[in-house]
């Protein structure tokens, strides 16, 4: 790879030639925009290079950085330049490019809460080591008073160290005794108490053990597994976020001067809202004005393109196609047909099995466990002994050797190692249990129109037309912008056909096109309107002159990978079901096409829900695949599911995982990982409980020095994470 | 072992004195992005004017 020369750009960076223009233009440079895009499909040196040499080149921008890790770049910009462009510019070069809304991104952009963990974490590290080099010398035999000075030099270090760091685990700790319940960090909370006030008390009355390193080191590597976790989370809340941040829903409101833009959480019942070919319906209304077709298949999963005229009704969320109509608000925001489907998915996510995590379900046996223990040894110690000295020292042992150090890393250090492994293949990790869950799965049920398929549809059967309608198909199809006719185009122009002369060619929104071709009537479009009889699946309809009407047929297109990804599961035994809104015989094409065997067509929404709550119910883990509204439901009430990146962000929201590209193949991956990552928190638990159980009689014996603690606690909690890595 | 107590404090204040560097590059933004970083340092667009 060799660097990029910039031939627009003589300085090697445009951002500080436009600073002193900024400078000068003082407060008005301060307000500049500051733009953010998402861009998923960057991955090396080069798109870095490649990205902000394009983002910089465009005009108005001052700076451009990419941020590999996040996969975004932050652009500063001039108040004139909006994202899209910068978009299609980027989109243009081959790198995939959404805006993001940084108003959302602001949280996470600060991040506090991450910072101050991290930092806790750093001096509880400093802390450790330096403790641990004046345990060396205690170790090594040091007696009396440089024992002693040791020990206070280490309470002096450690207790501070102990108050700052530990605070995550005082405040949950408290929080749960409060509820009446006990969680990881109560055992913890005592631990760290108990070895810090035993050992405070042992070096005042010059005794030979202290625990000083044992609290802070529990500190330390308790704190690394807090922070990893924090992280997996932070990055799941940030990705869902940014998805969130793609869509800005807002609507153009028709006033008596003209139309206002303005956001749909704004729009009342009786507004007039205008809705342009290309656009999202924001409501639920009627048409009053206009002509158009609509693209339902995120409500519905029909891809047939429906008829709309003033009158007709239509619900949020369906996209129109061909001709701009003004809609009559009914309903908007909670109120409409998309917020309904959303209620459903509240009541999928109600009934959806309580998953316990394996973290939850070693917590529950480990932490009365530990308690027991420890108070049974100072107990029989007190009873033994009859010293109380003796026996706060062993409880203290015994706590700090059971401190669940390594199990606090098992699980979040398997997850980071298992999510950087995703993120790279392009998934995204929403939920913090997903992937046990997905571990589990046995029915993966796929949802058709946007997941298996994907983008225009292929016309079929070119070839049975003659050449002059071949002709005048083209010339006819270029004339709009539907998305079949933009199929049907560019399928015949790939053919190598040339468009006929047509005059007095017109679009009737809503309809088709209509034109005169060498003085006969020609027509392109809908069934209805060229009196012609529909076939079952998607078509459109051509008439030349009084000939009978033809009909040219549509297939999906598959989206990359759909095939392999089938393939793939069905070669690792799982069951494979479509259930598609669509209707049969559309579902039935596809399906064959696929060679899948089950399948359920023309689903409701809540059927679809029903349907993998049947499965559940017969004993089935299932995987739900899929993207629209129709969905949405479905996606809540499986075992776990995914949603590809271009589904709407209701269905993300209602996911456990995304994918970030086009592909459908890191779903197989996505499983592979899950599986090897189940079983490494498996092993993990395994070498936890050993060491554990190794030292454990140790401690209540009184055998255990502080040497051996924190051999114990080092060397479990170092396997552990070695272990994880073995993931990446 | 008077020397104790002088490498004592010192070890101390140099200890001190990596998470004071440690502080600063967390302000600075040096973990924002370590992947992006990682690959910035190889190119030579990037050799007249770090950033």
């Amino acid at each position: 790879m060799t660097a990029f020369a910039d031939p627009q750009h003589p300085s090697a960076c445009p951002a500080c030639d436009a600073v002193p223009l900024a400078e000068q233009a003082a407060g008005k440079a301060l307000t500049e925009a500051r733009l953010m895009l998402a861009m998923p499909g960057i991955h090396c040196a080069a798109c870095i290079s490649g990205v902000e040499r394009i983002l910089r080149s465009e005009p108005g921008v001052r700076d451009a950085r990419v941020n590999l890790t996040l996969r975004r770049a932050s652009v500063e910009a001039g108040p004139d330049i909006d994202a899209e462009m910068l978009c299609a510019a980027l989109n243009a070069a081959g790198y995939e490019a959404h805006q993001l809304d940084p108003g959302v991104l602001a949280a996470t952009e600060i991040d506090a809460r991450g910072r101050a963990l991290l930092m806790r974490l750093a001096v509880a590290v400093f802390a450790m080591m330096n403790v641990m080099l004046l345990s060396v010398a205690v170790w090594s035999g040091a007696e009396g008073v440089t024992r002693d000075m040791m020990h206070w030099i280490s309470a002096a270090i450690a207790i501070p160290a102990v108050l700052f760091c530990g605070q995550p685990f005082y405040a949950s700790a408290f929080a749960a005794l409060r509820g009446g319940r006990l969680n990881m960090d109560v055992p913890i909370t005592l631990a760290i108490a108990l070895a810090v006030g035993t050992s405070l008390y042992e070096t005042m009355l010059s005794g030979e053990y202290a625990y000083f390193d044992a609290a802070i080191a529990l500190c330390t590597f308790l704190l690394a597994g807090r922070y990893l976790d924090y992280r997996t989370r932070a990055n799941a809340r940030s990705a869902a976020q940014e998805l969130a941040a793609l869509e800005v829903p807002r609507a153009l409101r028709l006033t008596g001067q003209g139309t206002e833009t303005v956001a749909v959480v704004d729009l009342r019942p009786g507004d007039l809202v205008r809705v342009l070919p290309g656009g999202r319906i924001p409501v639920d209304g009627i048409v009053v004005e206009g002509n158009t077709e609509l693209d339902r298949s995120i409500m519905t999963g029909e891809t047939l393109p429906a008829a709309a005229a003033p009158g007709d009704k239509v619900n949020a969320g369906e996209a129109n196609l061909t001709g701009p109509i003004t809609v009559q608000v009914q309903a908007a925001g909670r109120d409409t047909e998309l917020a309904r489907i959303g209620d459903l998915v509240a009541v999928a996510e109600a009934g959806r099995s309580n998953y316990t995590s394996l973290a939850d379900a070693a917590a529950k046996l480990y932490a009365p466990g530990v308690h027991i223990i420890a108070v049974l040894a100072a107990l029989g110690w007190f009873a033994y002994t009859m010293d109380l000295r003796v026996a706060l020292n062993i409880a203290a042992a015994v706590l700090i050797i059971t401190c669940p150090c390594a199990l606090g890393l098992a699980v979040p250090a398997v997850t980071t190692a298992a999510s950087a492994r995703l993120f790279r293949k392009g998934l995204l990790i929403k939920d913090g249990t997903a992937l046990e869950r997905l571990a589990e799965v046995d029915t993966v049920v796929f949802d058709k129109t946007g997941t298996l398929t994907d983008g225009a549809p292929e016309p079929l059967g070119l070839s049975e037309l003659s050449a002059d309608e071949a002709q005048v198909a083209l010339a006819l199809a270029e004339g709009t912008a539907h998305p079949l006719a933009k199929a049907l185009a560019n399928g015949l122009r790939q053919s190598g056909v040339v468009p006929a002369q047509l005059a007095e060619l017109q679009e009737i929104a809503g309809f088709g096109v209509e034109a005169m071709w060498n003085g006969t009537p020609v027509r392109l479009g809908r069934a209805g309107w060229l009196e012609a009889k529909p076939v079952t699946t998607t078509a459109t309809y051509l008439r030349i002159g009084t000939a009978a009407p033809k009909a040219i047929r549509f297939a999906d297109q598959l989206r990359e990978g759909a095939k392999e990804l089938v393939e793939g599961l069905k070669a690792q035994g799982l069951r494979v079901v479509l259930l598609s809104g669509d209707v049969a015989p559309a579902v039935d094409a596809f399906a064959e096409r696929l060679g899948i065997g089950d399948l359920v067509a023309e689903a409701k929404p809540d059927e679809k829900a029903a349907e993998v709550r049947r499965l559940t119910g017969g004993g089935a883990r299932v995987l739900m695949v899929g993207d629209g509204m129709n969905d949405t439901a479905a996606l809540a009430a499986a075992h776990v599911s995914i949603s590809p990146a271009s589904a709407l962000e209701a269905a993300r929201a209602a996911s456990d995982m995304v994918l970030t590209g086009r592909n459908l193949l890191p779903v197989l991956d996505a499983m592979a990982t899950a599986g090897k990552a189940r079983s490494r928190i498996k092993e993990n638990f395994t070498i936890a409980s050993v060491y554990n159980l190794l030292a454990l009689p140790l401690a209540v014996t009184g055998l255990c020095s502080p040497l051996i603690a924190a051999l114990a606690m080092s060397a479990s909690s170092l396997t552990v994470s070695l272990n994880a890595l073995r993931l990446r | 072992m008077e020397i104790l107590g002088l490498l004592i404090p010192i070890s101390l204040l140099l200890g001190a004195a990596g998470l004071a560097a440690f502080w600063w590059m967390l302000r600075k933004g040096q973990f924002d992005d370590p992947e992006g970083d990682a690959h910035r340092i190889l190119r030579e667009d990037y050799d007249d004017k770090p950033k």
